[in-house]
C-alpha cells in the first residue's frame, strides 16, 4: 500500500490484514511491550484543522513503535503567509518518511498525495473522507461482533458533511453490511455516495427517525452535528440537537448492539449511556492507536510479525 | 428547408456534426475557439435530425480540429460526427473519444475543494466514474459535476 485517501485504496484482504496486524499490536498500543517496528522513522502530523483523537493516536502510534513525529499546525506557519499545499508538501517531502494530513479543503490528501512522493495518509479532507478512523470504526466493530459481514449498522446524524460516516458506509457495504441512514432531510448522505452504496448491491434504507431503527441494530453509529461544515449558522441552528440517545432509548435494543462515535461528541449521546455495556466511543478512540499502527507499518514496508511479544 | 441550403458547403476546414439541439454554443466554447478573432464559422442550431430529434451543426473554416480538442466535445456531444473537409470533399472522419481523465479542460465547481486556490500549481483534473449515464467527478475531492456546471467551469 503507498497512500491510503479513501476507502477504495484498500481491497478487503488488505482491510483485513490490517485489522488483524492492529490486533497483534494491542499489547504495544498499551505499553506492555515496547516493539520499536519504526525506529528510525518520522512521521510529519501535518494538521491544517483542529484534531485530538486523530492526531494524538497517530503520534502515540509512531511513537509506541520507537518512530518518531513531526507536529505542524497551519496557525503560525507559511501557510498563514499564503503558502501553497503544494509547496508546503514539498518541504514535508524533505523531512519525513511518511505524511498524515488533515486540511478543511476536501481533495487536500489527493492533492497532497499527487505533490510528492511519500505515502500520505488521509487524517480527514473537509467533508471529504477518513479513511484512518474507518479502519479504527472497522476494528471496533470486528471486536465486538467477531465479523464485519452482514451487520446491521445505523449511521446517525450529519451524513451530509459527516466523513466518518462517508468512508465507513463505503466500507460497510463492501463486507455486506446493510445500513441504515438516519439523519434530517438536510443533513442527507450525499446522493452520490448514496449511488456509490447501492451500486454495489447493497441494502440502503434512508429515513429520519432514529427511534424506530434501534431494535434491529448492531451497531449504531452517532456523529455530530458539526457547526464548522455549515456555510450558513441558521441552518446549523434548525438541525442542532436532533438526536439525543439516552438510556431509555435502548430498552429494545438487542444484547450485543454496540454504541460507537467518533467523537467529539456535544449532546449526541447522554452521558449515562457511558456506562451501559453497549457504549464503545472510548474504546473506539482507543483502537485508533492500534489501527494506526498496522497502517503506518504497512505504508512504511515493515512487517508485523506473527507473534508479538 | 434541408439543413445543407441553410449553411453552403465549406472549402476547408472542420464540420462537427450530431451536437446535441442547443448545445453548439456550449461546444464553441469547449474548444476555446475566439469568436471574435477566429475563422469565419458557420452555426445552425435547432435543425430536424433523423437520428436526434433535432440537431445543432458547427462549421469552422480553415482550420482543422486536432483530436485533443475534439475530445473536449466528447462531455457534451458524445455523438458528434466530425469530418475534416479539403477542397469540398470529407478527408478524415473522426470520433470524439472521452477518455478517463479530463486535464486541465474545467475546474471542479465545489466550492471547497482544493482547487480553489487559484495559486495551487497541480492541473485540474476530473475523472469520468461512468460513461452512460455520463458521471464526471473531480479527482481530487470526488465531487460530482453536473454537465451545466463542467461548461460554467471551462478553463
Amino acid at each position: 500500500m503507498g497512500d491510503l485517501i479513501t476507502m477504495d485504496d484498500l481491497t478487503n484482504k488488505e482491510i483485513t490484514n490490517l485489522l488483524d496486524n492492529a490486533e497483534r499490536l494491542l499489547p504495544v498500543a498499551k505499553g506492555e511491550i515496547y516493539l520499536p517496528l519504526l525506529e528510525g522513522k518520522v512521521l510529519a502530523n501535518m494538521f491544517f484543522e483542529n484534531s485530538t483523537r486523530t492526531r494524538m493516536s497517530f503520534e502515540s502510534a509512531m511513537k509506541r513503535l520507537g518512530g518518531s513525529v513531526l507536529n505542524f499546525s497551519s496557525a503560525g506557519s507559511s501557510v498563514a503567509k499564503g503558502e501553497t499545499l503544494y509547496d508546503t508538501m514539498q518541504m514535508v517531502a524533505g523531512y519525513a518518511d511518511v505524511v498524515a494530513i488533515r486540511h478543511p479543503r476536501q481533495g487536500a490528501a489527493q492533492y497532497s498525495a499527487d505533490s510528492i512522493g511519500l505515502p500520505v495518509l488521509n487524517a480527514g479532507d473537509g467533508a471529504g473522507n477518513h479513511p484512518t478512523q474507518t479502519l479504527l470504526d472497522l476494528f471496533t466493530i470486528r471486536e465486538a461482533h467477531h465479523t464485519l459481514e452482514g451487520l446491521n449498522v445505523v449511521l446517525v446524524g450529519d451524513l451530509r458533511y459527516g466523513r466518518t460516516a462517508h468512508s465507513l458506509s463505503h466500507a460497510l457495504v463492501r463486507f455486506g453490511a446493510t445500513l441504515t441512514l438516519v439523519s434530517p432531510d438536510s443533513l442527507r448522505m450525499p446522493s452520490e455516495i448514496v449511488s456509490d452504496l447501492t451500486a454495489g448491491g447493497a441494502e440502503v434504507t434512508e429515513t429520519a427517525d432514529l427511534a424506530g431503527t434501534i431494535a434491529d441494530a448492531d451497531v449504531i453509529y452517532m456523529t455530530r452535528i458539526q457547526k464548522e461544515r455549515f456555510p450558513d449558522e441558521d441552518e446549523y441552528s434548525k438541525v442542532a440537537g436532533v438526536y439525543m440517545l439516552k438510556v431509555s432509548d435502548l430498552a429494545g435494543a438487542k444484547e450485543s448492539m454496540i454504541i460507537m462515535h467518533p467523537l467529539p461528541r456535544v449532546n449526541e449521546i447522554h452521558p449515562s449511556v457511558d456506562s451501559t455495556h453497549h457504549a464503545r466511543y472510548f474504546q473506539q478512540a482507543f483502537n485508533g492507536v492500534v489501527a494506526r499502527m498496522a497502517l503506518l507499518c504497512d505504508c512504511l514496508g515493515v512487517k508485523v510479525p506473527k507473534k508479538v511479544k | 428547408m434541408s439543413e445543407m441550403r441553410r449553411v453552403t458547403a465549406i472549402c476547408n476546414g472542420t464540420v462537427v456534426d450530431h451536437i446535441p439541439a442547443g448545445r453548439a454554443i456550449q461546444v464553441l466554447r469547449m474548444l476555446r475557439l475566439d469568436i471574435g478573432r477566429s475563422n469565419p464559422i458557420s452555426l445552425v442550431m435547432n435543425v430536424p435530425s433523423a437520428k436526434l430529434g433535432r440537431k445543432d451543426v458547427l462549421k469552422i473554416e480553415d482550420r482543422e480540429l486536432s483530436q485533443e480538442e475534439l475530445d473536449r466535445l466528447a462531455l457534451i456531444a458524445p455523438a458528434a460526427s466530425i469530418s475534416i473537409i479539403r477542397n469540398y470533399s470529407v478527408a478524415e472522419k473522426m470520433q470524439a473519444d472521452l477518455g478517463e481523465e479530463l486535464v486541465n479542460i474545467a475546474r471542479c465547481s465545489f466550492w471547497n475543494c482544493i482547487t480553489q486556490n487559484s495559486h495551487e500549481p497541480l492541473p485540474h483534473k476530473l475523472r469520468v466514474a461512468n460513461v452512460d449515464p455520463l458521471e464526471i467527478r473531480c479527482s481530487y475531492c470526488g465531487r460530482g459535476q453536473d454537465m451545466d456546471e463542467i461548461v460554467e467551469n471551462i478553463l
